[in-house]
């Protein structure tokens, strides 16, 4: 290998220009964030008179006192970690069970299952008629209707069927001999092999229903069901002061209220993001290759 | 599941072909595995299958209280309207102008950051980068419209306070401006979503074989033929993939992202097929049109995959399918 080639002029040039840019590409990500952080520390006045800031001079925690003293923030808070949770356990229940049986290639009927699947990936029926079809199962208003019409992704469930095809048969035909049903084996052999990628996938579909903004906005009237993201909205849009005159407790949306808000909507985000990043490239990248 | 059965699969084989009751005992047989496969399939059925038939009332005028077969058939009158009324000709024009802005600046983006970042030979620089850029990509849109109008807005906002310290001047409310929607939306796809797709194009650039730049060396290349020469072609394939998917959603702009950036002042650029069908749909309650427009827009997406998918063949590349 010759290094001399990153020793020339325009090749150190070249390098030095590379790094800066993809520094200040970095930092451009971080900053607005950096921003929001810093100023949903700092009052109202020196949001006011300070165009552009990282730490806040003087530390103030009343807008956080302030919003964990609030009903209307607590509830959503509450709201949002209820339906993430019981939402991810039911998404993720019903993917392993679908990709199981998707997963043998003896099973007759098999292809046609798989076809039907794929088949709502190309074409859906579209806004409304999903909506209609929520209204008419009596979901609207109900939490339900924020984990049930996306409760099965096709593309983690065609990952987590490739991944069960992987699975060394041999285990399984073992336990099929020692008496065990297909469901002993599902939950006796094929569910503990497969920690990993349940981990993986529950992480994707959790981060899907904490960050889903259109399901409330479609299906969720009531604003006392109002979840974290649709609070963020109506305390960060355009018509802030219209939006909000839905809630019985009336309150001025400062800004730093709003950096506030944002705050707590992304921290839960950004504490997961160390694991997010390890699993998420690794599925981006199975995904890739396995379809 | 009358074609697999027709050409059994290894496990069948063991029963004899053509006994009466095999579908019935491959049904026992597998007892276990159908039963898990039911919550799923059912999942399927009523939410994407069931409204795919409730595409019929593009062609009905809907009435909720007559339901799907009490309702009147009109045939194509909601397309009709559609095509010759007055909003589509600024949907399509918003929908496309936006889709081009994408293919010009969205979709190279992430190809160039990634030749960057695999440029960049100081390891620790390169993850620390490849960590921040990743970070986008897991905040909602509702969060990245909020920062959009902490930064962009006029009171407060950061943008538009600068602007007036070193140009002066009165404060612009860039997210009120119809003139600003557009560039905008495009430097927040830009912000989200290029970081993430650098993931894939940095795995095609890992695959690369090392002996092709040697040998280009040994021909006297430079680094920039050498990523000309090599890098890239070697690429092509991600790319063209890339390419194809990209041209089947030209016409999904994303929901979230438009919506929540939409108000009452900058409308005239803002409204796409999307969201005109949940703002006729929802809001004002006429659900036959507003399907009618999402019918429309699903066909053409249809369209555009296979079409882009046709192309890429007969240009001699790998299609997806």
């Amino acid at each position: 290998m010759s290094v001399n080639q990153y020793r020339s002029v325009g090749s150190r040039v070249f390098d030095a220009v590379n790094i800066a840019v993809l520094v200040g590409l970095g930092l451009i990500t971080l900053l607005p964030l950096l921003y929001v952080l810093a100023g949903s520390f700092a009052s109202e006045s020196e949001i006011a008179s300070r165009t552009f800031f990282l730490w806040p001079e003087k530390f103030v925690t009343s807008t956080y006192e302030y919003i964990f003293a609030t009903d209307v923030f607590v509830r959503a808070l509450l709201t949002t970690i209820g339906v993430t949770l019981v939402g991810t356990v039911v998404q993720v229940a019903l993917t392993l069970t679908m990709a199981y049986p998707l997963a043998k290639r003896y099973l007759p009927g098999r292809t046609l299952a798989l076809n039907l699947v794929i088949f709502t990936v190309v074409f859906s029926g579209g806004i409304i008629p999903t909506y209609l079809v929520v209204r008419d199962l009596g979901l609207l208003n109900s939490y339900w209707a924020l984990i049930l019409p996306l409760a099965i992704n096709p593309f983690y469930l065609i990952i987590v069927k490739s991944f069960f095809q992987e699975l060394p048969e041999a285990l399984e035909e073992a336990a099929r001999i020692d008496g065990c049903t297909e469901m002993g084996v599902f939950f006796k052999i094929v569910l503990p092999l497969s920690k990993p990628i349940i981990a993986t996938f529950s992480l994707f579909y959790a981060v899907g229903i904490w960050n889903d903004y259109m399901s409330p906005l479609l299906y969720i009237d009531d604003s006392s069901k109002w979840t974290l993201q649709v609070l963020v909205r109506q305390l960060t849009g355009a018509d802030a002061q219209n939006a909000l005159s839905a809630l019985e407790t009336v309150f001025f949306p400062t800004q730093g209220l709003k950096f506030a808000v944002v705050v707590i909507a992304t921290l839960p985000i950004l504490c997961f993001y160390p694991f997010l990043q390890k699993h998420f490239v690794k599925g981006v990248l199975i995904g890739s290759v396995k379809e | 599941m009358a074609t697999d059965l027709a050409s059994p699969p290894v496990r069948a084989a063991k029963a004899p072909r053509r006994e009466p009751g095999r579908a019935a005992r491959a049904l026992w047989r597998y007892r276990w595995l159908y039963l898990m496969l039911i919550p799923g399939l059912a999942y399927f059925l009523v939410f994407k299958y069931v409204p795919m038939r409730g595409l019929q009332i593009a062609f009905q005028d809907f009435v909720p209280f007559l339901g799907y077969n009490g309702s009147e058939w009109v045939g194509f009158k909601h397309f009709v309207d559609l095509f010759t009324g007055p909003d589509f000709n600024r949907l399509m024009y918003n929908t496309l102008f936006l889709a081009l802005l994408n293919i010009v600046f969205v979709f190279p983006a992430p190809i160039i950051v990634a030749l960057m970042l695999n440029e960049l030979r100081i390891n620790i620089v390169k993850r620390s980068v490849q960590s921040l850029i990743y970070i986008p990509h897991f905040l909602s849109w509702t969060i990245v419209a909020s920062l959009t109008y902490i930064l962009f807005s006029v009171d407060y906002g950061v943008l538009a306070g600068w602007v007036h310290e070193f140009l002066g001047g009165t404060k612009v409310d860039y997210v009120a401006q119809p003139e600003w929607f557009r560039p905008i939306i495009i430097l927040q796809t830009l912000w989200k979503t290029t970081g993430w797709t650098t993931i894939i194009y940095l795995a095609a650039l890992a695959g690369v074989n090392q002996d092709l730049y040697e040998a280009a060396r040994m021909d006297g290349a430079g680094r920039l033929r050498q990523l000309w020469h090599v890098t890239l072609p070697a690429i092509r394939p991600t790319i063209v993939v890339m390419a194809i998917l990209m041209s089947g959603n030209l016409l999904d702009m994303s929901f979230e992202q438009i919506w929540l950036m939409t108000n009452n002042l900058n409308r005239s650029t803002a409204d796409v097929f999307d969201t005109f069908v949940y703002y006729v749909g929802i809001n004002q309650g006429a659900f036959s049109y507003a399907t009618a427009v999402g019918l429309f827009k699903g066909v053409a997406g249809v369209l555009l995959i296979f079409g882009s998918n046709w192309l890429a063949k007969r240009l001699g590349q790998n299609g997806l399918f």
